[in-house]
């Protein structure tokens, strides 16, 4: 491939031969190329200066970039509960079959491959998939099968129809956040009017807390950042909204930008930072356009850039950053690592990123919601704001909800509300279980519907999932476990290993060959990966496999073997490659055919 | 005023620190042994092994990457967190492929030697058996992947002390695994040498010197003699006495 120099060049040009892009690099060459490589590795590696094998280690650790051919159509299949519920396992098979392929199998042609991913936040119109980083929703048998026509006419992307690609906004609820109409600039012009202090002092005020989960209180963030030593700061908008069953941010970034990227010119102003990054998740790349020519046009409105709405002393510019299909970047460390174009592996803490995050430097990162929250109380104050919710939860939070209900999407209410409230306003009064916070988060039983979204009781980030009677929450279970043996980073024993355990189990189970020992076993792990993981991946992987398997226990015990132990070993399986070396497939050829 | 002492509990004892230390180097320098296999006095701690977790003042933590402060009460050699450190090295062995009786390494092995003062008795867990290449293209060394645990020392040896950036490790979860920067990604194509730091390191039989093989037998060698404990503590000190 002579044209390899030349179709690099342009894509190094526009990330200045930075090695610190090379996730960036890496992902434009692969939408150039169709995949890495070695002679694209070999190429960018020269003409980086740095040893191939950092190409390796982001190639063979991010699950979008490819370093062996994957076809020019790469179709996966998000493989999150929701879809499944949907029906989304027998479309792909729908779509296997047409084309006569296994799951991961590349056809001869070299066309296409079909596989799985992790949840691509489309829960609310699922079931979904993404072709070469692009989102096709609300997927039928029909819609499949004109996906086959195209593929196999080779229509590029482009030329497909439109609506194919549309992604709805779903708001059925909108409060405080949703429901106001926000002229572009208020925010920041509010924000300058009080004055750095004057706004600080705002957000203090309001108490806000940082609705990516772990609810830490923003202010005392963005004080410690800013009073951090350091040459620079650096304001990061967590936008890798990979936790199953959210998709709030998508909706904020796709209709709320000015406010995020307003909240995110607030943060810089008040900690002193020039320059912010929105880390934005691959499955989210249909969005990277439309956010780049919002940033343009509030570029040219002066809200960003240097001197700002005239004040000589506020500079602040914002850059985006892709993700290429890693979970664990929603951490905020292993975020600052892809950022800094390594593997998302999370840092030992403290430090903290507040005082050492992004080059070494004071950073703040911020949930995309936290971020449109400070516009919110630049515009009405603190005190108006903390006015709303509850005494430790002010405001409003945002719920994704999806599954068994008659209206998914995206739900605003003032923190405190009940878990019943939600399931009446969203048509599933006959729900039999919720899980909330995602795969890594609580699953909740009809007896405690009467408890309530907020910090105090039953803290989310905002996934909200439905399961209707009937469903077994046993393939649940299985589903998260499968998910996070996929997406652990594999820095720390626990977590690299036990996820793996907990999956093999649970297959084992699911195959009939578990007894009450895996129960014990589960349990067991339970305990060790909560308590000795390195980072919230590990500690929180087994939070609903607890809990599902204390209030679902007859969804496990049920498939149980009644014997004390069965072993997961199948010894006629494991002579299979013996049969394929001879030859034989006959009845004697196998172990037990006659017993 | 009045000087805040440098002093943290640990298992009940009173012990002094050096500001700046972590509890594994404070433990360490007061001749209390915690169990840890990534970590190594003369590297930056990467707390990924998870062996020395312990409870500091109710929560869990490394104690290499924990700062040692005063007022700190920390738990180490308590039934419960031996229990856990059992069943992570029985992670270690289920997730590799670890054949002592046939490896070199046997005896001055650390993983094998924790797993005996930590009484190990079993893997416990159904082994993974991955199927991981070894490489034998480097005149002076063996590399064979089945024994790694994943602790980076050869990473870290190699960019940081020897300065050549031999070795990474790559891809994610259950497929992490170490990487060799050269054209072939063979060791034999490599820059690397046994004398480096990064040949003198791991602390199981990834990486072994040839032409060295069973020259003491399996009896006399160094965890045969002393306990991983007493070995850590000698060359801890050793190496403070280097320091100073």
């Amino acid at each position: 491939m002579a044209s390899i120099d030349s179709s690099l060049e342009p894509i190094l040009a526009r990330y200045g031969r930075a090695p610190s892009a090379l996730l960036q690099i890496l992902r434009d060459a692969q939408e150039a190329f169709d995949w890495i490589s070695p002679e694209v590795r070999s190429a960018v590696a020269h003409a980086l200066d740095i040893p191939a094998t950092q190409i390796d280690c982001l190639t063979q650790f991010y699950a979008h970039l490819y370093d062996e051919p994957c076809g020019r159509y790469r179709v996966l299949f998000s493989d999150n509960i929701t879809d499944r519920m949907a029906d989304a396992p027998a479309l792909m098979a729908r779509m296997l079959d047409q084309f006569g392929l296994e799951p991961g199998e590349v056809s001869s042609d070299g066309l296409l491959s079909i596989a799985t991913t992790s949840c691509t936040g489309m829960c609310d119109q699922g079931p979904a998939l993404l072709v070469n980083n692009r989102a096709v929703t609300r997927l039928t048998p029909e819609r499949i099968d004109a996906l086959c026509a195209l593929i196999r006419a080779r229509t590029p992307l482009d030329a497909w129809p439109s609506e194919f690609f549309e992604v709805n906004d779903n708001i059925r609820r909108a409060d405080m956040l949703l429901g106001a109409a926000c002229a572009s600039g208020e925010a920041i012009r509010a924000a300058l009017a009080r004055g750095r202090d004057g706004m600080f002092a705002e957000m203090k005020k309001s108490n806000l807390r940082g609705r990516g989960g772990a609810g830490f209180t923003t202010a005392v963030k963005w004080e410690a950042c800013r009073d951090a030593p350091g040459e620079a700061r650096y304001v990061i908008c967590n936008a890798d909204e990979g936790e199953p069953g959210t998709f709030k941010d998508r909706v904020l970034l796709q209709s709320y930008a000015g406010r995020v990227f307003e909240g995110m010119a607030i943060a810089g102003y008040v900690t002193g930072a020039k320059k912010g990054f929105l880390y934005l998740r691959g499955e989210y790349s249909y969005l990277r356009a439309p956010l780049e020519a919002k940033l343009a046009e509030m570029r040219r409105e002066n809200l960003l850039g240097d001197a700002i709405c005239g004040d000589p002393g506020f500079s602040f510019d914002i850059e985006i950053h892709m993700g290429a299909g890693a979970y664990i970047c929603g951490e905020e460390t292993a975020l600052i690592e892809s950022l800094e174009g390594k593997a998302g592996k999370p840092r030992i803490r403290p430090p903290f990123p507040a005082t050492h995050g992004y080059l070494g430097q004071p950073t703040v990162v911020n949930n995309v919601e936290t971020l449109c929250k400070a516009t919110e109380i630049a515009i009405q104050g603190g005190v108006f704001y903390a006015g709303q919710g509850t005494q430790q939860s002010t405001g409003t939070k945002i719920l994704s909800v999806s599954g068994d209900c008659e209206r998914p999407g995206l739900y605003e209410y003032p923190f405190g509300v009940s878990i019943a409230q939600v399931l009446e306003d969203c048509g599933a009064e006959n729900a039999f279980a919720v899980q909330i916070g995602g795969a890594a988060g609580c699953c909740l039983a009809p007896h405690e519907f009467d408890r309530r979204i907020a910090f105090e009781d039953v803290p989310t980030a905002g996934a909200f999932m439905v399961f209707g009677q009937g469903r077994d929450m046993f393939e649940t279970a299985l589903n998260f476990a499968n998910f996070f043996e996929h997406e652990s980073c594999g820095f720390c024993t626990p977590c690299r290993v036990g996820t793996a355990v907990i999956a093999r189990m649970m297959n084992k189970i699911d195959a009939g060959h578990g007894a009450r020992y895996e129960l014990n076993e589960l349990n067991r792990l339970d305990v060790l990966l909560r308590t000795s993981s390195h980072c919230g991946l590990g500690q929180n992987a087994t939070m609903a496999l607890r809990d599902m398997m204390q209030k679902f226990a007859p969804a496990f015990e049920r498939r149980l073997s009644l014997k004390d132990f069965e072993p997961g070993f199948d010894l006629d399986a494991a002579l299979a490659e013996a049969r394929a070396l001879t030859g034989r497939d006959d009845a004697a050829a196998h172990l037990g055919a006659d017993s | 005023m009045s000087e805040i002492l440098a002093q943290l509990m640990l298992d009940g004892h009173k012990i002094a620190f050096e500001p700046g230390q972590t509890i594994l180097q404070a433990a360490l320098a007061a001749g209390v042994y915690i169990p840890h296999l990534c970590a190594h006095p003369e590297f930056e701690p990467h707390g990924s092994c998870k062996l020395c977790t312990v409870v500091v003042n109710g929560r869990n933590g490394s104690a290499c990457t924990i700062k040692a402060m005063p007022g700190q009460d920390v738990l180490s050699d308590t039934p419960e967190l031996n229990l856990r450190r059992r069943t992570l090295l029985q992670m270690l062995f289920a997730e590799g492929n670890h054949f002592c009786p046939g490896c070199e390494k046997s005896g001055n092995c650390q993983l094998q030697a924790l797993a005996y003062d930590l009484e190990m008795f079993d893997p416990h867990f159904a082994q993974f058996f991955p199927a991981r290449e070894a490489d034998g293209t480097h005149p002076e060394a063996f590399l064979d992947f089945n024994r790694c645990i994943m602790c980076e020392l050869c990473v870290r040896a190699s960019r940081d002390v020897d300065g050549k950036n031999v070795f990474a490790l790559a891809g994610r979860g259950r497929d992490t695994h170490i990487i060799v920067n050269s054209p072939s990604g063979k060791l034999g194509d490599s820059t690397f040498s046994i004398h480096d730091k990064a040949g003198q390191v791991c602390p199981v039989g990834a990486i072994l010197p040839k032409e060295v093989g069973f020259v003491r037998p399996i009896g006399e060698r160094l965890y045969d003699h002393d306990t991983i404990a007493e070995v850590a503590l000698r060359e801890d000190a050793t190496w403070r006495e280097g320091e100073k």
